[in-house]
């Protein structure tokens, strides 16, 4: 097999798949996408619930069908794959450096790399839930491989800490595998996950649902037999006398998604302490030139969709920068940047960085998430300090549900010269 | 004539709006949306309401143990545990085709269970 390529992509979830798809429609010759599963697909293999597509293909489907849809594109375009293959190592210079049971000890070189590893789940001893280490305490996203791809049912009877989107979709689908599903507790005064999946999935089966709940401890011996759960303030302390025992055998944690970077720390790329991902540009480059991040690896995004439109710029600029390589001609290093802050309301902002001369080639969408939910009409405004860019009206602002501002051609004129841009939320009745 | 106001939660698309719906002696008379889908989707849950179902089914000789499926069209709410109970029977075998009918006409409404993915026979 070949050692060099233009464009090499880490992982083939939504946001791989799009940057190959992407960096072969832009030109480049050899497109190699890596996957340490037995096949293509990722995350999305283990999805099989409905609601993938609805935006990119005017569908509504379920994660694995989405993922053959654009598996079959990127194949038609000739892109080459590696399966069973993990890579272990990716240097500033970008050397892949993989291994598999096929092949050993690779060593590959590319122009560009797409990172898209996606993200890892918070485990138990991350959150530090108190008690014995008894089998049965999951992350919500192991129990759904489990269950929709290797054939086990993780139990029976189930409590589920975390009001995610993962939490939620399994408390729906180990209520159809017939276990009892007795409590999703969720720490914050509000469901972290998509309305429509609290709608489908607790409302729908009677779940109950409990905010500013949480698990105080973990009781059993070799498999879990309860946990006691308790609520907290608004400072998240227990409330004394709110505590309560549930008899369960599993439970299953949808805490947080935590992007998969040990990669890019090992290339140098810089990452954002907020995000968890690389830091990026308007054009998902990271700090390393050739470098590009693509998808839940970046932020954690609420759609498929979304991550594939991602993956596929991610693409396209990667393959830019290694055809620009190959021409010998040097990419830019003097581009005029501007910082992306988060301001009141606002957690964080990606891209961090934009160049707003790539406003002449088409918007460039600033997405972002809310510190907490505000349940009435608000402006996002892009501010130069006190001087407003742009804004855009919602009805109302989640955490659980990804903001969008862009930013067009016709801002170019009031963005001179400008050095840092914040982004912030404030209530319509606020605004003067 | 009875009025009543109504509140639901929109599941039409990832903004989850809230719809507010009017009715006169049962009959809906207004519907207030964030878009025309949250319209039609309140009318249909008000009247029949139905879901996508998605599960898995045994599948022999297969890549994998077990295959997702998913009906072809929002499901009868009130027969997804009849409809669940006729999936768990169901065993296929490898190979088989994204888009492969598995269960055709299950209970009667015209829907069938299609198969989510290809399954390529084991290695």
């Amino acid at each position: 097999m070949k050692t060099n390529y233009d464009v090499i992509i880490i992982g083939s979830g939504p946001g791989g798949v799009g940057a190959a798809i992407g960096a072969k429609k832009a030109g480049a010759q050899n497109v190699l996408i890596i996957e340490r599963d037995v096949e293509l697909g990722g995350i999305l293999l283990q999805c099989i619930h409905n609601g993938f597509g609805v935006e990119n293909l005017g569908e509504e489907l379920p994660g694995p069908s989405y993922a053959q849809h654009y598996i079959q594109e990127m194949r038609d375009l000739g892109v080459e794959t590696l399966l069973d293959t993990m890579v272990i190592e990716i240097t500033p210079d970008k050397k892949v450096i993989a291994s598999s049971q096929e092949h050993g000890y690779l060593t590959l070189e590319a122009n560009a790399v797409v990172l898209a590893m996606g993200c890892r789940e918070r485990s138990r001893a991350q959150i530090q839930i108190p008690g014995p280490r008894p089998a049965g305490v999951y992350t919500a996203g192991t129990a759904q491989r489990w269950v929709n791809m290797e054939g086990y049912m993780p139990g029976e009877k189930c409590v589920i800490l975390g009001s995610g989107d993962i939490g939620l979709i399994m408390a729906r689908r180990m209520t159809f595998e017939g276990a009892k599903v007795e409590r999703v507790v969720e720490i914050m005064p509000f469901i972290n996950g998509l309305t429509r999946n609290f709608v489908q999935c607790c409302q729908d089966f009677e779940i109950p649902t409990q905010l500013q709940t949480t698990v105080k401890r973990i009781i059993g011996k070799d498999r879990i037999e309860a946990v006691e759960i308790a609520q907290v303030d608004d400072k998240m302390n227990f409330i004394p006398g709110t505590e309560e025992i549930i008899e369960c055998d599993t439970l299953l944690l949808s805490v947080g998604l935590i992007p998969e970077n040990e990669l890019s720390r090992s290339a140098g790329v810089e990452l954002s302490p907020i995000t968890g991902g690389p830091v990026v540009d308007d054009q998902f480059q990271t700090n390393v030139p050739g470098i590009f991040a693509a998808g839940n690896v970046v932020h954690v995004y609420d759609l498929a969709d979304w991550v594939t439109i991602a993956g596929m710029k991610a693409g396209e600029n990667a393959a830019n920068y290694a055809n620009a390589l190959t021409a010998g001609n040097a990419p830019t290093q003097d581009v005029t940047e501007i910082q992306v802050q988060p301001g009141q309301n606002v957690r964080y902002v990606v891209p961090q960085k934009i160049a707003p001369q790539n406003l002449h080639n088409g918007t460039i969408d600033l997405q972002l998430r809310v510190t907490h939910p505000i349940e009435e009409p608000v402006h996002i405004q892009v501010l130069d300090g006190d001087t407003l860019i742009t804004r855009k009206v919602e009805q109302y602002v989640r955490p659980g549900e990804m903001v969008s501002v862009k930013l067009k051609e016709k801002d170019l004129e009031a963005l001179q010269g400008v050095q840092t841009l914040s982004v912030r939320i404030l209530e319509k009745t606020k605004v003067k | 004539m009875t009025k009543e106001q109504e509140t639901l939660l929109c599941v039409s698309c990832p903004k989850g709006c809230v719809l507010h719906v009017d009715k006169e002696d049962g009959e809906i008379t207004h519907v207030d949306a964030g878009c025309k889908r949250g319209v039609v989707y309140a009318k249909q849950e008000l009247t029949d309401p139905r879901r996508m179902v998605a599960s898995t089914v045994r599948v022999h000789n297969g890549l994998l143990p077990v295959l997702p499926v998913y009906t072809a069209a929002p499901f009868p709410k009130d027969k997804i545990f009849e409809l669940l109970a006729i999936i768990r029977k169901k065993e296929v075998t490898a190979p088989i085709k994204k888009g492969d009918i598995l269960i055709k006409n299950p209970l009667g409404y015209d829907i069938n269970v299609i198969a989510s993915r290809d399954m390529p026979v084991a290695k």
